[in-house]
């Protein structure tokens, strides 16, 4: 059984297509993932799911619930984690749970119970009576974690959620989402543009890019496609031309001096492509990543773009601050 | 509607815990409308003389309206902040209506000056028993009587401030166009000056003033003279309220994150 649908989901902002018609079914507890560059929608998409922002056209089931229609009961379904921190650092752990289930209207006895249960999945009970202004960055994200939880929804949303922390914290909130899928049975739909985070944590996921999908399929499937491993190489002046002669390079693509060359058997094959392409400066052989499939369908590593915010996100801001 | 009534108290709760915890917000709300009554109205005191009463008298109910005057409009800033640190979309993605959340923010608002004008008015009894400012009397009669309008008087100012509040996007801007609103209102109502003899061109602006007629009010219940009757002033004050929190909804309803 799917828990979300969307059916030809679209956002504009002032004509420009942040999201375009897009079609998706999430099945009931998996982690799913949206990933792409900044830019591509996903946050624009998570916003018109959360009911935050309205679609333009189009609409979306969320445990059978219309966003358009419906709005409180998806309300009620679903938790969310913001990519910017967003509990109230004058208050303490303890107050931002305790508000959060008054804001959901849950009974005091459940409210206190699941504030404990909660807080003892993401370690922080010792901490519960310290302001918020005190949590680290990635303290921050685990309260906010279950917070999202407290209320039992059936869904949980997740906007890039170790965007900004550091490595070892990042790894730490991979293994709570990990774990809090298999012990409170809820769908993760989660977005981000960090390839080693989706391949690890997503069950599927859909590449976004220009407000559109591109590929859907679980990572193992999806790095399938590449068909052979990668090459990497810096390079000068390659001498194409005798590369795509040859049969077992499936896939090439140059961007300024570094040629990325998918190859069926690279350890046997290196040499003699070494030999051909001329004089190269550095050469690194790898399996493929998540990073190699966004190029194989967008034509663009996603390196590339992820420096500066797409105009995507950047309208979304600009709308949502006026 | 069971939900609704909570998550009116959730609003309320964290902007309550939140008022606590900022010691010198309280403390400078005290501070500030004890130097205008002791410094501004003796000094000024000292060489004007307002018919039948003490300058400094004759200003404690203006300065009690100026109290819940400023403290009202610029709490509007709280939800510019909100919005800047995210805190509002973790509202406004729970599942309650606009309109609770604009209730429950009144009900904040008014919270904290209600606190500021029960600590100035027993320091207002104080004072007058000591001399401090002499001749004035608070009675049982004119506390509850003050509480009574400046707690109608507050909702509406808070809505004007939640309703700049719910246009800004930056703090900046907010203090900019509150202040814009706060001094006319404040000079215009006569909380400094009776305005029964003023100049003609001045006389209809105060006239248009609702805190005007919250000063006036207040006169009227402590210190036993006003302009208008008492039923006048209230119809007005609950009027202007009415309308002022219907408009907030409004705000509230097409505010965007």
């Amino acid at each position: 059984m799917s828990i979300i649908k969307t059916n030809n989901l679209t956002k504009n902002f002032n004509g420009l297509v942040a999201v375009d018609k897009l079609n998706l079914e999430i099945e009931e507890g998996e982690i799913f993932g949206l990933l792409g560059p900044n830019g591509a929608g996903k946050t624009t998409t998570l916003m018109m799911l959360v009911t935050l922002i309205p679609p333009s056209s189009g609409t979306a089931l969320i445990n059978n619930y219309d966003i358009v229609k419906q709005p409180d009961l998806v309300r009620k379904s679903l938790g969310i984690v913001f990519q910017d921190p967003s509990s109230d650092d004058i208050l303490t752990g303890y107050e931002n749970l305790k508000l959060h289930g008054l804001l959901y209207g849950m009974p005091a006895n459940l409210r206190e119970k699941r504030i404990k249960e909660v807080l003892k999945l993401v370690d922080l009970t010792a901490r519960k009576n310290d302001l918020v202004k005190k949590y680290s960055g990635g303290m921050r994200r685990r309260l906010e974690l279950a917070r999202g939880l407290l209320h039992h929804p059936k869904v949980l949303f997740l906007d890039e959620p170790t965007l900004g922390l550091d490595p070892q914290s990042r790894e730490t909130i991979w293994q709570y989402v990990k774990e809090l899928s298999q012990k409170e049975k809820i769908s993760i739909i989660l977005t981000t543009h960090y390839m080693d985070e989706a391949d690890l944590l997503c069950k599927r996921l859909a590449i976004i890019d220009h407000g559109k999908i591109v590929a859907l399929d679980t990572p193992a499937n999806l790095k399938k496609v590449i068909g052979g491993d990668v090459v990497l190489m810096q390079i000068a002046k390659p001498n194409l031309a005798e590369i795509k002669k040859l049969d077992f390079v499936k896939k090439l693509h140059v961007n300024n001096n570094l040629v990325t060359l998918t190859v069926i058997n690279a350890n046997e094959h290196l040499p003699q492509i070494l030999q051909l392409i001329g004089k190269v400066e550095s050469v690194e052989v790898h399996s493929p990543t998540l990073d190699d499939v966004f190029l194989h369908y967008t034509g663009r590593a996603i390196r590339e773009e992820s420096a500066e915010g797409g105009w995507g996100e950047r309208m979304m801001n600009y709308q949502a601050k006026r | 509607m069971k939900n609704e009534l909570i998550g009116i108290y959730a609003v309320w709760y964290r902007e309550f815990k939140v008022f606590l915890r900022e010691k010198s917000r309280i403390v400078a709300s005290i501070v500030t409308p004890v130097l205008w009554l002791l410094i501004f109205g003796g000094g000024l005191g000292s060489s004007v003389r307002i018919t039948g009463v003490n300058y400094q008298t004759f200003i404690f109910p203006g300065i009690l309206a100026q109290v819940v005057l400023f403290s009202s409009v610029f709490y509007g800033v709280y939800i510019v902040w909100d919005r800047k640190i995210d805190f509002l979309k973790e509202v406004l993605v729970a599942p309650i209506s606009r309109v609770s959340i604009f209730i429950g923010k009144v009900i904040g608002g008014a919270t904290d000056s209600m606190i500021q004008v029960l600590i100035l008015l027993i320091l207002g009894t104080i004072f007058g028993a000591i001399g401090l400012i002499p001749g004035l009397q608070l009675t049982i009669y004119s506390f509850l009587g003050a509480l009574v309008i400046l707690f109608i008087t507050t909702t509406a100012l808070v809505s004007i401030g939640l309703i700049i509040g719910s246009q800004m996007e930056s703090p900046e801007g907010f203090q900019l166009i509150s202040s814009f609103v706060i001094f006319p209102i404040f000079f215009l109502s006569g909380a400094l000056f009776p305005i029964n003899n003023l100049p003609i061109w001045l006389a209809p602006f105060t006239l248009l003033d609702p805190v005007t007629y919250a000063v006036d009010a207040l006169r009227n219940v402590i210190l036993g003279s006003s302009q208008f009757t008492l039923f006048h002033d209230m119809g007005i004050i609950i009027a202007f309220t009415a309308v002022i929190i219907a408009i907030g909804t409004y705000a509230f309803k097409k505010m965007k994150l």
